[in-house]
């Protein structure tokens, strides 16, 4: 059998950790190739070290058989190995085809650069794989999955024949997730191979041919995908058995905590984008918004909590009106928000971790008293959260930033439970953590609902929104245009839903 | 990790230090002086006997102040240009109290002192105000203050304080920080008792920063604002408390000027160059208040010694400033080598 890629024994360390432990993948030609493993078992730095931005201490690089020695990314590139970057790296004012020639631009006879015949290379490139990218748009005017798709240009350009993808879909919307997996698709039809770093099971059985698992550094083994199941793939990512099935009990909804009535915001752009919403959020339930990124959601959450102000409408907590207050006095009425974004706003990275515990707290006793900080009760909260909340950290002076990305959600959702407020709110929870990280998450959501708390799910994924919400509330173009129970519905109709398709009306009063 | 970044943080001035005392040898020899005669000229007019110390002490004082004024500000993310304005109303605050005030000195002194802090306070709350409300970044903003108060110092010199005169009256001695007692014991040098102020200053500064609600807040607004809006902390507020207050350290250094070394003021035909310098002293003790003072000391030192090089070594003075000016260049080339080795790291994980 012929591979074009086969890191044999490879073994990296770092100061204090080994980060990659022995482990061996063989790419064979045409085919998609998983690399399943949790946040932090080591997969980027394996890829990385594929990629030359490190260099292994033990084991073997082979390139269609032949040793090699990668030492940086141009000699990767010369090999024929391309690295789609889960964090694009495009300039924004570009056009499409000035970021994909950077660094490698075609030049005239008089030493200009010749962008006519670039952009025909990358147009024809851009047909042959069906990839539908116009090369004079610039960046900043095209959808994240456009950019993606020039980060795949990019590396066809410079002939990659190996791609690896880091991550791709974390920052894709279903529809685009499914046009990716076509692209990945053609690729191998036109004989390139690809490497799939992922940590989502449910892609994996879809696209993929095999599958090698790390765990915690050490290689686990490599699977056929056809000879498997999600089941078999998540205890072996994991190193236990994981239950997909979240287990709770039916709800017990009391009385209204969240009451928002004919809320209208606008969003940065001044544009209307919540009109005249109304939702209702009880004690003891968990309430899922569904619906497609910018439809709203995002302005909903801050108006909630009084990151942005509304034009009107009303928002009542526990019947107190909290239209437009301050986010300190929204949180002292007790609402907890698990921010969609934890770097921009669920974290000071540069914070240690007992730092970021107190973010809303540092003020009351006993973190302070009269604004003198008493270091010593915040890092005993901070210590005590840690142990609870299983936050995985050399110790609570840790800076937040050194933290893997589920560890620095658990952190959040550490902060935001442990206040105990009567409303919860979880903008996107799980986005790029792993199963059991999303496992652990969903089970504290629903621990707060049993607790008789009102818990406010926003996500993207429909998987998510299906299998913890009690509720689902669909949102479209700024409005809740539909209320469905999980157990009466589906994804096909969700999605249709989600589209702004009236037609399911019908099919929801049965 | 921690651990680590502190000792790097502590290591890079010193070897900054080290190399642009090297790199000033250098020139020395290529252009025909002996190097070992001319630092041992610096040392002496640093240290040499008892006037030249208290000199050094008296010139380190206000140095200590602005780079409080110039760290303060940066620990919550704002870059004070400013602090140049701020000592020139402080100093004429101070005076100007000094002079039109009658009180006892319990009374006087403290009320100048105070009277150049808060004319220092004003002269951080524009920009903070305009940075707050509007978004216009406070470089642009500091940079203009600063011309504001050298003009405006120097025609309340001229047309309030005096009849056209080029400098005021010497100040009431009850609001005088002059001590005859460290006069007494360093022959006569100019030191008076602000380099305690200094001092103080920068414990109230680690104090705040470290210890407090307000150096938790202001901080966080620094690294991200988001997540402080997020958390519930008023980040107008923040950033015009951080301005007044970094103001406040620079107004202070003005008061030590005008209580402390002259007893009045003049009228200025350029800056003091104390903000400007300040600067240059946050950026080599890392923004941090201990880090300020010992910046602030070895700038007092490399100014007053010069002053000994030409009679002592024949070494012209401007060198002084170009070795200054090859500490300042390795401290802000090894932070972005530092920059470039993190960023490295971070594309590499």
């Amino acid at each position: 059998m012929d591979y074009v890629i086969e890191m044999l024994n490879i073994r990296k360390e770092f100061p204090g950790i080994v980060a990659n432990d022995n482990i061996n993948i063989q790419l064979k030609k045409g085919e998609i190739h998983a690399l399943l493993g949790e946040n932090g078992a080591g997969k980027s730095t394996l890829m990385n070290v594929l990629f030359g931005l490190y260099q292994p201490e033990k084991g073997q690089i082979r390139v269609k058989g032949e040793t090699v020695k990668i030492t940086n990314p141009n000699i990767a590139n010369d090999l024929g190995i391309g690295m789609v970057h889960q964090h694009f790296m495009l300039v924004e004012p570009f056009t499409v085809t000035q970021n994909i020639i950077l660094g490698n631009e075609p030049k005239t006879k008089t030493g200009r650069i010749n962008i006519k015949k670039a952009e025909q290379e990358i147009q024809e490139l851009s047909d042959r794989y069906g990839l539908k990218v116009d090369p004079s748009a610039k960046i900043k005017d095209i959808s994240v999955g456009m950019q993606q798709r020039v980060e795949i240009l990019k590396t066809l350009y410079r002939g990659a024949e190996v791609l690896i993808f880091d991550e791709p879909t974390a920052v894709l919307t279903p529809q685009e997730i499914t046009e990716l997996m076509e692209i990945m698709r053609s690729l191998i039809k036109e004989g390139k191979s690809i490497i799939l770093i992922t940590h989502k099971l449910k892609e994996i059985m879809e696209v993929c041919d095999r599958c090698t698992v790390i765990r915690k550094g050490k290689g686990i083994g490599t699977v056929d995908v056809k000879n498997t199941n999600v089941n078999e793939l998540a205890s072996l990512m994991v190193g236990r058995e994981v239950s997909f099935e979240t287990e709770k009990k039916p709800a017990q909804p009391k009385d209204v905590v969240l009451s928002v009535k004919d809320l209208k915001v606008k969003d940065a752009r001044k544009v209307d984008s919540v009109k005249e919403l109304n939702l209702e959020v009880r004690a003891g339930e968990i309430v899922g918004i569904a619906g497609i990124d910018g439809n709203g959601q995002t302005e909903l959450i801050e108006a909630i909590t009084g990151l942005t102000k509304s034009q009107s409408g009303k928002i009542m907590l526990n019947n107190k009106d909290i239209t437009n207050k301050t986010p300190r006095k929204v949180t002292e009425s007790g609402v907890g928000h698990i921010p969609q974004d934890r770097h921009k706003y669920g974290l000071v990275l540069d914070y240690t971790v007992g730092e970021n515990i107190v973010l809303q707290t540092y003020y009351q006793k006993p973190y302070s008293k009269n604004t003198i900080l008493n270091h010593k009760e915040i890092y005993q909260k901070a210590e005590e959260l840690i142990e609870q909340f299983d936050v995985r950290t050399p110790s609570a002076y840790t800076p937040a930033r050194a933290l893997s990305g589920g560890n620095q959600q658990k952190a959040i959702i550490a902060r935001e439970v442990d206040r105990s407020p009567d409303l919860l709110i979880a903008a996107q929870p799980t986005r790029g953590l792993d199963v059991g990280a999303i496992e652990f998450i969903h089970k504290k959501l629903i621990e707060e609902r049993d607790k008789g708390k009102a818990v406010l799910l926003i996500s993207f994924e429909l998987d998510e929104i299906l299998d913890v919400s009690d509720r689902i509330a669909v949102m479209f173009d700024g409005k809740i245009v539909s209320s469905v129970k999980p157990e009466d519905t589906n994804e096909q109709e969700l999605g249709l839903l989600m589209a702004g398709s009236q037609t399911t009306k019908a099919g929801d009063s049965k | 990790m921690t651990s680590n970044n502190k000792l790097f943080a502590l290591i890079i001035p010193v070897i900054s230090v080290f190399l642009g005392l090297l790199a000033g040898a250098i020139i020395m020899l290529l252009s025909g002086y002996n190097p070992i005669e001319g630092y041992s000229a610096l040392w002496r007019g640093a240290f040499g006997d008892a006037f030249t110390i208290g000199e050094t002490i008296r010139r380190t004082t206000p140095l200590i102040l602005t780079g409080l004024a110039v760290a303060f500000a940066f620990r919550s993310g704002l870059f004070n240009i400013g602090a140049e304005g701020q000592v020139i109303v402080g100093w004429l605050a101070a005076v100007w109290v000094g002079l039109a005030i009658e009180a006892p000195m319990i009374i006087h002194l403290p009320l100048a002192v105070l009277a150049g802090a808060l004319a220092g306070g004003l002269w951080g709350f524009v920009p903070g105000l305009l940075k707050a409300k509007l978004g216009v970044h406070e470089v642009i903003i500091t940079i203009m203050m600063n011309y504001i108060a050298l003009y405006i110092s120097n025609e309340i010199i001229r047309s309030v304080l005096t009849d056209h005169a080029t400098k005021t009256d010497q100040i009431a001695s009850s609001a005088s920080l002059a001590s005859e007692w460290l006069q007494g014991l360093t022959y006569y040098s100019r030191i008076h008792y602000g380099f305690l102020i200094a001092i103080f200053a920068a414990v109230i500064m680690w104090f705040l920063i470290q210890r407090t609600t307000i150096g938790y807040e202001l901080k966080a607004v620094g690294f991200n604002q988001h997540a402080s809006k997020y958390s519930g902390m008023n980040v107008s507020k923040n950033i015009i408390i951080s301005m007044v207050i970094a103001g406040g350290f620079a107004g202070l250094a003005g008061a030590m000027e005008g209580l402390g070394t002259y007893g009045n003021i003049h009228l200025m035909s350029g800056f003091t160059n104390l903000g400007f310098d300040g600067i240059a002293v946050a950026l080599l003790g890392a923004n941090n208040a201990f880090g300020v003072v010992l910046a602030a000391l070895l700038f007092g030192v490399l100014k007053e010694g010069a002053g000994e090089m030409p009679t002592g070594a024949g070494v012209p003075t401007e060198l002084v400033d170009i070795i200054i000016a090859l500490i300042i260049f390795f401290v802000a080339s090894s932070y972005i080598i530092r920059w470039a080795l993190l960023r490295f790291k971070k594309e590499g994980k």
